[in-house]
């Protein structure tokens, strides 16, 4: 398809796409959503985009591989196994750090959103795999 | 006994590892030595569980039934054995049989994400879970299929893919419906609370649809039609995977769920099964014996067999269920192996096609005495394994008097007897055709036969040593048929 209405608006919607997918992954922890269905939002934006160009330039202005995606994505879920096996907790076990930024402000950050972001990466870089594959062939 | 979550750790860690090390000759040698190492792991648990008993893992610390719980019973322990052990001998198959030096890092990327998969099936003990790990499979085995990216290849993909994806939507609603009754995941406790409560109604819904998603998954009658549309357009080393391991994770989740918790009702259940594995067993060995591809005549025979397990699972006395995993664990090495042959002579003969083949005898003797070890086995010729696992199940059939299903056991025999014989005189015995040109095929070195080799010693020490298989493929039956071993290591004596 080569509609320029389409590849414009693609621009666009990249901030809309992406920002509903971090929002999916932040949220996911006690509510739905989550790594996956926040990678998937994210991947939906470059399926989106080679309904637009064709995916042969995706492929191309995408500066890394899906399998580099993937790999990330994967170590950083491998990344999250640490902190609990280390410390002598049950494998997988959360592990938290509170970091206060005032008297009533407090991040909390734990190996499982790390694990969540990972799973967000792979999924990425699995379903550009396949998009790529099935737009492509001899 | 945190070493049982290994088994999907190590794959997992190997796929990272070959993600970032792309060199082709790296990625050979990390797919061999990955592959011996996942062997090691799954015969160390394999021990520890014929010492200790259940082994039991509650992962982050949640403990059953809230969290995810990974379990290793016999059954569990025997399939990861196998597995490792196919995967191992198809690991050094790859080495060449994968042509395209570039598929080759992606190719060990997804064989592992695979075996991650399979293996995660055979261990964990929760039944969302045991779902995640059926997705994972066929999202591997998808991208394995279309590797060589061929129109072919994308059209069996595209069909294994949709009906397959029926089958996890069955499976996912099964879930729900359990879900919505019981309200847990947790396979232990689903059996708890199913084997006290007399209401049936709920639970034969869900089993209804976890039914029909894993005779897709298994490819039983009438819901084998992926299986032949998909197999054999595959590169060989990923058939050969396929047809030793996926269609037995749907065996090995009907013999757990259908044992475990599927109890109720048991006349309509066993029924069932008996009618689909007679249906499975005589199709499936009709269509072989009409075909004249190698990988067909194969792949519709790989359905006729999935009939003899589930033959075992319907007649349900402890000796039929320790023949079907007998069967199972049979099946696996030689039709694994039957496949590794085929790939062989498509090497010498540039074709798949019988018509165009022959004088192999002559030719390669090695690799005709590689045929005939599992092509014997599979028509259950003794000394060889096949033997053993048909007349186990066989005995327990008369014992129990299902005449009918033993006869059509018995001619299901014969159909794979002539399948195999058509391959042997076809390619083997016939002399090579005057009118077909063979592309200059390169002498095959002997490292070729080793994989081959492995299976069949595989196959004919099983049929030695079959009394003291027996004895831990029995030992799994008693597991799996007085539930409250699993139960209890998993739920302790506490929980109602």
């Amino acid at each position: 398809m080569n509609s320029v209405i389409l590849q414009i608006a693609s621009k666009y919607l990249r901030i809309l796409f992406l920002m509903f997918a971090i929002i999916a992954l932040l949220r996911g922890h006690n509510q739905p959503g989550g790594g996956f269905i926040g990678g998937l939002l994210a991947a939906l934006y470059i399926v989106f985009n080679t309904l637009a160009f064709t995916s042969k330039q995706i492929k191309d202005r995408l500066k890394v591989s899906p399998e580099a995606y993937m790999g990330v994505g994967l170590l950083c879920v491998l990344l999250s196994f640490l902190p609990s096996v280390l410390s002598g907790a049950p494998l997988m076990q959360g592990v938290w750090v509170s970091y206060s930024i005032s008297d009533f402000e407090v991040i909390k950050l734990g190996t499982p959103l790390l694990f969540d972001l990972g799973v967000f990466i792979a999924v990425m870089g699995v379903t550009l795999m396949f998009l790529f594959t099935l737009s492509t062939h001899k | 006994m945190t070493e049982i979550v290994l088994p999907i750790l190590l794959p997992f860690a190997l796929i990272i590892l070959l993600v970032f090390i792309r060199k082709v000759n790296y990625a050979k040698w990390i797919g061999i030595i990955g592959s011996a190492l996942i062997a090691i792991v799954a015969i160390y648990i394999f021990i520890n569980t014929l010492n200790n008993g259940v082994l039991v893992l509650y992962v982050g610390g949640w403990k059953a039934p809230y969290g995810i719980t990974l379990v290793v019973d016999m059954l569990s322990g025997i399939m990861l054995v196998v597995t490792s052990f196919l995967v191992l001998s198809i690991s050094i198959y790859a080495y060449h049989f994968i042509k395209n030096n570039k598929q080759f890092s992606r190719f060990f990327l997804f064989f592992f994400a695979l075996i991650m998969g399979v293996n995660g099936t055979f261990v964990t003990g929760d039944i969302f879970n045991f779902y995640v790990w059926l997705e994972v499979i066929m999202l591997s085995s998808f991208v394995l299929i279309t590797m060589g990216s061929e129109k072919k290849q994308l059209e069996g993909g595209i069909k294994y893919m949709a009906l397959n994806l029926i089958a996890s939507l069955f499976f996912l609603a099964g879930i729900g419906l359990l879900y919505g009754k019981t309200g847990t995941l947790n396979m232990a406790h689903l059996a708890k609370i199913l084997t006290n409560d007399q209401q049936s109604l709920f639970m034969n819904t869900s089993a209804m649809l976890f039914f029909i998603a894993l005779g897709i998954k298994a490819a039983i009658f009438p819901l084998f039609f992926w299986l032949p549309a998909s197999y054999h357009t595959a590169n060989i080393t990923v058939t050969s995977l396929f047809a030793g391991i996926l269609t037995k994770v749907g065996v090995y989740a009907f013999i757990r769920l259908f044992t475990l918790f599927f109890v109720q009702d048991a006349y309509f259940w066993h029924n069932l099964l008996l009618i689909s594995a007679g249906f499975t067993m005589v199709i499936g060995g009709m269509a072989a014996s009409i075909q004249y591809d190698v990988r067909r005549i194969l792949s519709y025979h790989i359905i006729s067999q999935i009939g003899y397990m589930i033959m075992g699972l319907g007649i349900y006395t402890p000796l039929a269920i320790a023949g079907a995993i007998f069967f199972t664990v049979h099946n696996m090495i030689a039709k694994t192996n039957t496949f590794l042959v085929s790939g062989i002579m498509n090497k010498l003969k540039g074709t798949f096609d019988l018509k165009s083949m022959g004088s192999l005898l002559k030719e390669q003797p090695l690799l005709a005495v590689l045929f005939i070890i599992p092509a014997f086995a599979l028509a259950g010729i003794p000394p060889l394994s096949g033997f053993f696992a048909k007349f186990i199940l066989i005995k327990s059939g008369i014992e129990d008097g299902h005449y009918v299903i033993i006869a059509i056991a018995v001619l299901t025999s014969l159909l794979t007897l002539y399948s195999m014989i058509k391959i042997w005189s076809e390619a083997f015995l016939k002399k090579q055709p005057d009118d077909i040109t063979i592309p200059n095929s390169k002498p095959i070195r002997f490292t070729v036969f080793i994989p081959s080799i492995m299976l069949a010693l595989g196959s004919v020490l099983l049929g030695v040593f079959a009394a003291s298989f027996f004895d831990l493929t029995m030992e799994a039956a008693r597991q799996l048929m007085e539930p409250s071993e699993y139960i209890n290591a998993v739920l302790g004596a506490d929980v109602k």
